[in-house]
């Protein structure tokens, strides 16, 4: 690496990079995690945080929106929370720590700390790509977190909630499913934050087997000042299903990758993301979907409610592969700018090599429909409730896609909690 | 009850005037059937009295209860009790319809300062009501009017105007795309709605509804103006001779 071509540290570069200094021994791991972490911050420390000018993150200048990064330690203590959906089974991991495990019916938990401890996690910790910088980041800095390994045919009959609990600080923190073949369950991915600026990332991976039928639901509801940088990573097998929520609902820069590969005949896969931004928040999904055998269908629908002076941002890239034919993907993003200042970009990216294949995407930016808020008004709904009602169906239309009405309804307080409290 | 006194009215995008010097009288207790041509203004009509915002009236007054409603938002309008069952209801995806007609109705009396009606009323209220116009009630579990058919869309207006009880109810043609039976149960709807201080007003093409809805008077709309008006045997006359005698005369 040529020294002098390396432009200026940012303070965030740098804050990182003391942190590390600072923590780096007392990370959990053998001695291949310790030197696959040495790696990951020697590479950071050449790239550094990404650009615009890094095509992936064009519309989050990280290395810009960056600005600092807090103390290394994980911050003020954070408390359980009540899951989403009352009964579910709660798995917390709180200021970046997880609560001694136990097993859940069908489910077997482990600590992700032991993964780092003996070793196992050591392939995994590997950045996706040159540009991955929420993969280096986190695995360099990764303590804590949950394996889980979903048996056989199992059939959980309570929804799962992974909680992370963060107030001020950092955490980086990681979520390692293996759904075997014919299992089916509903997991929760919950980040919730408190007032204290605080910068977590997060990791997700998961292993759908042949016929395994997974829900899995982001809500992501940092504090007003978080950063929260998030990634998930998915590979479905043979008739696979595996339909991802992502419910952006906090954080003051946040993005969520998602990183899906759809590798066995007859797999599907649905994205249904809802972002509700306000303030001065910066939000970014961010996917990269490949098909690559044949007769596999995928789709995603993006939401997205823009407030007060927040920008969000959709990528959403489908490569289907020369072999992936009868390939079907379809992918939507629609946004709602209820204000003058706010801004959302979506930028679909399709890159297919099979010939026999059906690809489309479509993205608009709408305001509120006049002739919707005109009949509702002539039933005697004043302009304010009509919105909020308009508002409301516009993003509830994608949680009443899915099959248990009590996480449906679980959901939709959540997400009508924020509307009515900014809306 | 609702006096209009030589409205005019344009498209407020264009400036192109649609209403063009009307007058129409409906009292109280009185079922007011509209007639005329396609394109002569009759659903135009019907949206300026519920206080749509395109267009825009240039001349002329609307009194309701001998008040002028002009400057009245469409929802003030809707709370005092005026009701527009639409040509094309419109369809909301999202919104399920039950939580739409919950809305609808607290919000009308909360403006009316009455207190809101608490959930199991709300529900027997609605469930009655769809009852009587043999309204599936796993329809109102849907999204609003979506992927309601023609006749369910129109069997769905009449269920808002019974669940609200508005005193000024305005149909426009209610009676299209509807099937012989489900005309009969509408016209029954509208009908058990008749009393002495509720006006309804009945747009349509077709003598047939007016044989179940009994009509008081009769109104020809055509360019904009009401150019003739009588009792029901107007309407019967139309049906035998179409329009083009009364648009001669008047010409
Ligand atoms: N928003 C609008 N933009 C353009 N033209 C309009 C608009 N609203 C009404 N018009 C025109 O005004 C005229 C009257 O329309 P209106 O819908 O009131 O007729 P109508 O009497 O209800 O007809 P029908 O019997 O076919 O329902 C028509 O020529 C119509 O095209
Ligand atoms: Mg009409």
């Amino acid at each position: 690496m040529n020294i002098q071509a390396k432009t200026q540290r940012t303070a965030a570069e740098q804050g990182l990079i003391d942190a590390f200094s600072a923590l780096v021994s007392d990370l959990p791991g053998d001695t291949s995690v310790t030197a696959k972490r040495d790696r990951l911050m020697a590479d950071f420390g050449d790239a550094g945080l990404p650009s615009r000018r890094v095509e992936a993150w064009h519309y989050t200048d990280l290395r810009t929106l960056l600005r600092e990064v807090p103390n290394h330690l994980p911050g003020e203590t954070a408390s359980q929370l009540r899951p989403i959906l009352d009964g579910s089974e709660v798995l917390p991991l709180l200021g970046g720590r997880y609560v001694e495990p136990r097993d859940i019916e069908g489910l077997k938990v482990g600590s992700f700390r032991e993964a780092l401890m003996n070793g196992w996690a050591t392939a995994s910790l590997d950045a996706l790509r040159p540009d991955d910088a929420i993969g280096r980041i986190n695995g360099a800095f990764v303590m804590d977190g949950y394996t889980l390994k979903l048996a056989a045919d199992a059939a959980p009959e309570k929804t799962i909630e992974l909680q992370s609990v963060q107030n001020g600080g950092q955490a980086h923190g990681r979520f390692r499913l293996e759904a075997e073949a014919g299992s089916r369950a509903t997991f929760i991915e919950r980040h919730a934050g408190g007032e204290a600026a605080g910068l977590t990332t997060s990791v997700t991976e998961i292993d759908v087997a042949e016929g395994a039928e997974l829900v899995w639901v982001i809500v992501q509801e940092r504090g007003g000042e978080d950063t929260h940088l998030g990634q998930l990573r998915a590979k479905l097998a043979k008739d696979a299903n595996f339909k991802l929520y992502v419910i952006n609902m906090g954080g003051k820069l946040v993005r969520q990758e998602v990183d899906i590969a759809v590798d066995g005949e007859g797999a599907h896969f649905d994205l249904r993301a809802i972002n509700l931004l306000a303030g001065q928040s910066h939000t970014d999904i961010t996917l990269t979907l490949g098909h690559s055998v044949p007769d596999t269908t995928s789709q995603e629908i993006v939401r997205n409610v823009v407030l007060d002076r927040a920008r969000g941002a959709f990528q959403g890239q489908i490569r289907v592969s020369r072999e992936a034919q009868k390939t079907d993907a379809q992918m939507a993003c629609n946004s709602l700018l209820l204000s003058d200042d706010g801004e959302f970009d979506a930028k679909p990216e399709l890159e297919i090599f099979a010939d026999d294949v059906i690809c489309a995407h479509g993205a608009t930016v709408d305001d509120l429909d006049p002739v919707h808020l005109f009949y509702l008004a002539a039933r005697g709904v004043p302009e304010k409730i009509a919105s909020a009602l308009l508002v409301k169906g516009f993003v509830e239309e994608l949680l009443d896609e899915l099959d248990d009405e009590a996480l449906t309804d679980a959901l939709k307080e959540r997400v009508e909690d924020w509307l009515d409290a900014h809306v | 009850m609702l006096e209009i006194k030589n409205l005019h009215a344009r498209i407020a995008e264009s400036g192109t005037e649609i209403i063009r010097g009307l007058n129409l009288t409906v009292n109280a207790g009185e079922v007011a059937a509209i007639m005329g041509p396609n394109g002569s203004g009759k659903s135009t009509l019907s949206y300026i009295l519920a206080g749509r915002e395109d267009y825009e009236v240039t001349e002329g007054d609307i009194l309701y209860n001998g008040e002028s409603i002009l400057e009245l938002e469409p929802s003030e309008r809707a709370a005092k009790g005026i009701f527009l069952a639409f040509q094309y209801p419109v369809e909301i995806p999202g919104v399920a319809t039950m939580q739409f007609l919950k809305v609808a109705i607290n919000e009308q009396r909360k403006a009316r300062g009455e207190e809101e009606l608490k959930t199991p009323d709300f529900m027997r209220l609605v469930k009655e009501k769809a009852g009587e116009l043999k309204i599936d009630p796993d329809m109102l579990k849907r999204p609003l009017n979506v992927g309601f058919s023609g006749g369910e869309k129109k069997r769905a207006e009449i269920l808002q105007m019974k669940l609200l009880e508005p005193k000024l109810c305005v149909l426009d043609e209610t009676d299209s795309g509807l099937d012989i039976d489900a005309l009969k149960i509408v016209a029954e709807g509208v009908n058990a709605l008749r009393s002495p201080d509720r006006a309804i007003i009945v747009i349509t093409h077709y003598q047939r509804l007016l044989e179940h809805i009994v009509p008081d008077t009769v109104h020809v709309l055509y360019k904009g103006q009401v150019i003739r008006s009588g009792d029901k045997e107007l309407a019967s006359e139309l049906e035998a001779n179409g329009y083009a005698d009364i648009i001669d005369a008047a010409a």
